[in-house]
């Protein structure tokens, strides 16, 4: 097994709805999504996202596009309009989850390039 | 088969119009839909509301008409906006009045309305309409006497009649963002408004059109780094065929990237369960949604399946929820980040002894936690730190005494303050209300007119 942060192969996005938040993590393969099933439970990332959620996460599977799509509750300080954090709408929740770190095996991440990066200047 | 050209010309009040002109001059459409709306805008405009009873529309509206109408009429290229927020019908005399400096008295104007129920609560209560919150299950009467605006999210239907009725343009209040896109495949593909797949195939290209660049290139998480010129970044613009499949690319010669992993993005953006994406149109599967690269910035969108609309309209109530106040201060290194923390606990005893009351507050060190909280390692040698503190009041007098709170730290608190950032205003907070309301006590309300611009 190795250790990896979704940073590394995964997209993710997020977005508001009164007072929920939704991300989504999308895998680059069919294996990956397979990993991310396992690895990434709803338990894992109510923890992951600390005092940000009050309330439960749920998670969906989109296989169609290889996502998983959670719905955090009671996420956004009562809602865009009401809130007191500086990102309001929790428009950087996606890369929150890019954070995570889970266990894949070889052949999962077989075929996935790790190393994309941007360029620094 | 036959098929109708969309394009995308607005994803957010505040968006700017360039992208709609490369779309009118460039994307070979007949329909241009624009979704200026959003929970936090609609509470921006009800702030407009408040302080002039003839405001309460995107401002930015006239500017969009002025720029756009004279590319548009040439090529016979209908809009559609939702601009209105909570005064459509203003809107409309706005738009009337670009269309008379413009010398195009004869352009034909709709607007509809009946969305806004902000004067009908105690009405669509007494018709048996609960109101309570639908995430929560709280009662409405937790906030009646602080309810400040109210709508009910419209489907498509009045924007095809207003279509039938031979606008050129489009004026709406709250009609769903989606719905703006389905009304011109409905209106000029003949389909059905039970025709459940179909609307749903259009929802879905509705949802991937409404946030203009987001599935074109915009907010993008992959290798960002190699998309093209977003500074001119293409806005969507779809080729839907009566069938209900469809092309998603954006105008030639623009900037961003149109593929599977841009679009997909925006599929799920926003999106609570993807079996059950309600729009009152239709409720769509998105989990049956099959996107394809099918050329360079072209992806094919197919298999959408939907089912029958629900009873419902969701409906938001906007409602007074106290001021904020925010104080910030930067510090530099070294030890920043003790230095912030240092700050923001004397913040806490000068506010105390001062006798204001927050309800509750946000410390925020940005640069360190304000984005990912306790998930984010603590630097212990960065460079530089800004305090933010926001704090929320019953009354607004506290909020804005709360903003000055912090000046004499410049002075008197931890050494090395810098990147300094101007006091804010204390600003009214919104809290938004979701819930559900029968159709039958909203679309009996809703009327849609037509007019030219020389009317009235």
């Amino acid at each position: 097994m190795t250790r990896i942060q979704l940073r590394d192969v995964a997209q993710a996005r997020s977005g508001d709805k009164g007072d929920l938040a939704n991300v989504a993590l999308f895998a680059p393969s069919d294996a990956l999504y397979r990993a991310f099933l396992r690895e990434v439970t709803p338990e894992r990332v109510r923890e992951h996202y600390g005092r940000f959620v009050r309330g439960n996460v749920d998670r969906y599977e989109v296989p169609n596009v290889r996502a998983l799509n959670f719905v955090l509750h009671q996420a956004l300080d009562g809602g865009a309009a009401r809130s007191l954090r500086s990102d309001p709408l929790g428009k950087s929740y996606g890369s929150l989850i890019l954070r995570m770190e889970i266990d894949v095996s070889d052949e999962e991440l077989a075929g996935v390039d790790t190393g994309r990066r941007p360029p620094v200047a | 088969m036959r098929s109708l050209r969309i394009g995308a010309g607005q994803g957010f009040y505040g968006d700017s119009v360039d992208g709609a002109l490369d779309v009118a001059r460039g994307g070979e459409v007949s329909y241009i839909c624009f979704d200026a709306l959003a929970e936090l805008t609609m509470a921006i405009l009800q702030k407009d509301r408040f302080r002039d009873p003839a405001a309460g529309y995107a401002r930015d509206l006239p500017a969009f008409m002025t720029a756009l109408l004279p590319e548009c009429r040439a090529r016979g290229i209908r809009l559609i906006t939702n601009a209105g927020g909570i005064n459509p019908a203003g809107a409309a005399a706005a738009v009337r009045s670009v269309a008379r400096t413009l010398g195009m008295d004869d352009l034909r104007i709709g607007v509809v309305v009946g969305d806004d129920i902000t004067s009908r609560i105690d009405e669509l209560r007494a018709a048996g309409a609960a109101l309570a919150n639908m995430d929560t299950g709280e009662d409405v009467s937790a906030i009646r006497d602080r309810i400040v605006f109210g709508v009910a999210y419209l489907g498509c239907a009045p924007v095809v009649q207003a279509l039938q009725m031979g606008a050129d343009v489009v004026v709406t209040g709250r009609v769903a963002d989606a719905s703006l896109f389905v009304a011109p495949m409905v209106h000029e593909l003949g389909w059905s408004l039970d025709d459940w797949d179909r609307l749903a195939a259009g929802a879905v290209l509705g949802h991937l059109m409404e946030c203009s660049a987001q599935s074109t290139g915009g907010n993008f998480s992959g290798d960002w780094w190699n998309v093209p010129d977003l500074d001119r970044a293409g806005y969507p613009v779809c080729e839907v065929r009566q069938d209900g499949t469809a092309l998603l690319t954006k105008p030639a010669g623009t900037g961003g990237r149109v593929c599977f992993d841009t679009v997909k993005e925006q599929l799920l953006y926003e999106v609570l369960d993807p079996r059950s994406y309600f729009n009152p149109d239709v409720v769509a599967d998105f989990t049956s949604v099959q996107l394809r690269d099918a050329g360079p910035d072209v992806v094919e969108v197919s298999g959408v399946r939907g089912r029958e609309r629900t009873d419902s309209l969701k409906t938001i109530l906007g409602y007074l929820d106290g001021y904020a106040g925010t104080c910030a201060i930067g510090y530099s290194w070294p030890d920043a980040v003790a230095k912030a923390r240092r700050s923001a606990a004397l913040i806490e005893r000068m506010t105390e002894r001062a006798g204001l009351r927050p309800l509750d507050r946000v410390v925020e060190l940005i640069g360190v936690d304000s984005t990912h909280g306790s998930a984010a390692p603590i630097p212990d040698d960065a460079n530089e730190v800004v305090l933010r503190v926001c704090a929320r009041f019953a009354t607004e007098g506290e909020a804005k005494r709360f903003t000055r709170i912090a000046t004499p730290l410049g002075l008197n608190g931890p050494p090395f303050i810098g990147g300094g950032v101007a006091p804010q205003s204390a600003r009214a907070l919104l809290g938004v209300w979701p819930s559900l309301l029968p159709r039958s006590l909203v679309e009996p309300s809703v009327e849609v007119l037509v007019e030219e611009a020389a009317a009235v």
